[in-house]
């Protein structure tokens, strides 16, 4: 199951219903505490994808609050269950999302017209593992791995790696990036 | 006994030292008029300082107004005048306030003490910024989103750190001594902490024998050191933010604070990147600068690391 959440329509209802910029490191945390709370009322979904197709500006405060603070509490062992993909984000958004990535190390996953991009801190294995679960994907490792002339043990390492950073999801058919629909469907 | 502060005829951040010079060796206490009969011009650097002068003091101090009918004219444009009288004895003719409506005022004088302050800010400014900044300046209207950001972490630095209010003001000028160009000037001055206590608050802050101003500007603006960095690894970006775009959009950034001030300089201004020695004066004092693009000239791109993701 995926959930959407648009974070313009957060910003709104929570701060203020004039505002259609995310500036401001407060305003950036009560959007993301509210998020949570959205996260948790809802239960178990498996994707959340966070909306940013309403927002304006967005501030380096802002993104390290919403951005890098939410993918940072899905990655704790305690953390929110399921999987964090981002879309709307425009070119305006890219610079400060990219630098909040870099300084936590982390990456997300973001949908723009329809295709998958991976933002943020990752190395090449990474990132040619991850493209190829994207283009080909619903993918085992031993199919990956003549894809990406690796041995399949590569593969399966990078796989992990990925899943366990959560930029990719493992399904019954194969591991998958968040928010593909699957076959069939 | 009242001192007289003489205020240069123009007053930019660096002409403004004379004020601060001056104004380092009025003993605590004593009556000051602050005195701009022969100003002739101010930059938003100028005008937002004269504001933290009154501000620096537990002692209310007299204005004198210009002279000169012009320069009323436009420092009551910027709004300074409507600010003045709330903080200085004013001394002289001072206008009626008037709305700022002329396009070189992109953001009159506005006061910033909390972040609702910078949601005004900075939705105010956004189209007219997009108007100025592509239609005036030649610049990309990628400029845009990024300008917007620099104004938010500038002010945001008031409400984070300065512990006290302060301001902010946007104008465009022809920069003719410099540059032969025009400008757009973003200015955010306070007379709160300055950089030096506040990272000093910071529970690791570990002081040396040559911690001074010079190196609290170092870190804040070169290490992207917050106080708030103990504990929270997203701290201390914005001004790092602010670095990177004054980099790609080949502009200046200066910053003063306590008895030093720190320069990050295009080859175009030829300014020190570290003045130190400064006569003391509390809080920080910013100034960004973006010049007009000339022709076709290609914009720097973004800092682009391995792990950037490709272009769309």
């Amino acid at each position: 199951m995926t959930v959407n959440i648009d974070v313009g329509t957060v910003l709104r209802g929570t701060v203020c219903d004039l505002y259609s910029n995310l500036v401001t490191r407060p305003t950036g945390a009560a959007v993301r505490t509210a998020i949570e709370q959205q996260v948790i009322d809802m239960g178990a979904s498996v994707v959340t994808t966070i909306d940013f197709s309403q927002v304006n500006l967005l501030d380096f405060s802002c993104a390290d609050e919403i951005v890098a603070k939410l993918l940072l509490r899905y990655a704790s062992d305690d953390g929110l269950p399921g999987f964090l993909t981002f879309r709307g984000i425009h070119e305006g958004h890219i610079d400060p999302i990219e630098t909040v990535l870099e300084r936590h190390a982390l990456a997300l996953v973001s949908w723009h017209e329809g295709a998958a991009e991976l933002f943020g801190y990752v190395d090449d294995d990474e990132r040619s593992h991850w493209e190829a679960v994207r283009d080909h994907g619903p993918i085992w490792a031993e199919s990956l791995a003549p894809i990406l002339a690796v041995s399949e043990a590569v593969a399966a390492h990078q796989l992990d790696r990925l899943r366990s950073r959560r930029l990719i999801m493992r399904r019954d058919d194969g591991f998958a990036v968040p928010g593909t629909v699957a076959r069939g469907s | 006994m009242t001192s007289v502060i003489s205020v240069p005829p123009s007053l930019d951040d660096h002409s403004f030292e004379h004020v601060f010079e001056q104004l380092a060796s009025v003993p605590e206490g004593e009556k000051i008029l602050v005195d701009a009969r022969h100003a002739r011009w101010a930059s938003p650097y100028g005008l937002t300082a004269l504001l933290c002068v009154a501000q620096s003091r537990a002692e209310r101090m007299a204005f004198a107004v210009p002279e000169h009918a012009d320069t009323v004219s436009y420092w009551s444009r910027t709004g300074f005048f409507r600010h003045a009288a709330e903080l200085y004895d004013m001394h002289g003719t001072v206008p009626r306030a008037r709305d700022a409506h002329e396009s070189d005022v992109l953001l009159e004088i506005t006061p910033i003490t909390k972040s609702d302050d910078v949601h005004g800010v900075v939705g105010r400014i956004q189209q007219k910024a997009a108007d100025i900044l592509h239609g005036q300046l030649n610049l990309d209207t990628a400029i845009t989103g990024a300008f917007g950001m620099t104004l938010s972490e500038s002010c945001q630095n008031i409400v984070e750190h300065a512990g006290l209010g302060g301001w902010v003001a946007v104008q465009t000028y022809k920069y003719t001594r410099r540059l032969g160009r025009r400008v757009v000037v973003i200015a955010v001055c306070d007379a709160g902490v300055g950089f030096r206590k506040s990272l000093e608050s910071s529970p690791g802050h570990r002081r040396s024998d040559r911690w001074d101003d010079a190196m609290a500007l170092e870190d804040a603006v070169l290490r992207a050191v917050s106080r708030f960095r103990h504990g929270d690894k997203g701290r201390g970006q914005g001004l790092a933010g602010i670095r990177r775009f004054v980099g790609r959009w080949d502009g200046k950034l200066s910053v003063r604070s306590g008895t030093a001030r720190i320069a990050i300089t295009p080859e175009w201004d030829e300014d020190v990147p570290m003045t130190e020695g400064l006569p003391f004066f509390p809080g920080a004092q910013m100034q960004v600068t973006i010049p007009e693009r000339l022709g076709d000239a290609p914009v720097r791109p973004r800092t682009a690391g391995a792990s950037r993701a490709r272009p769309r």
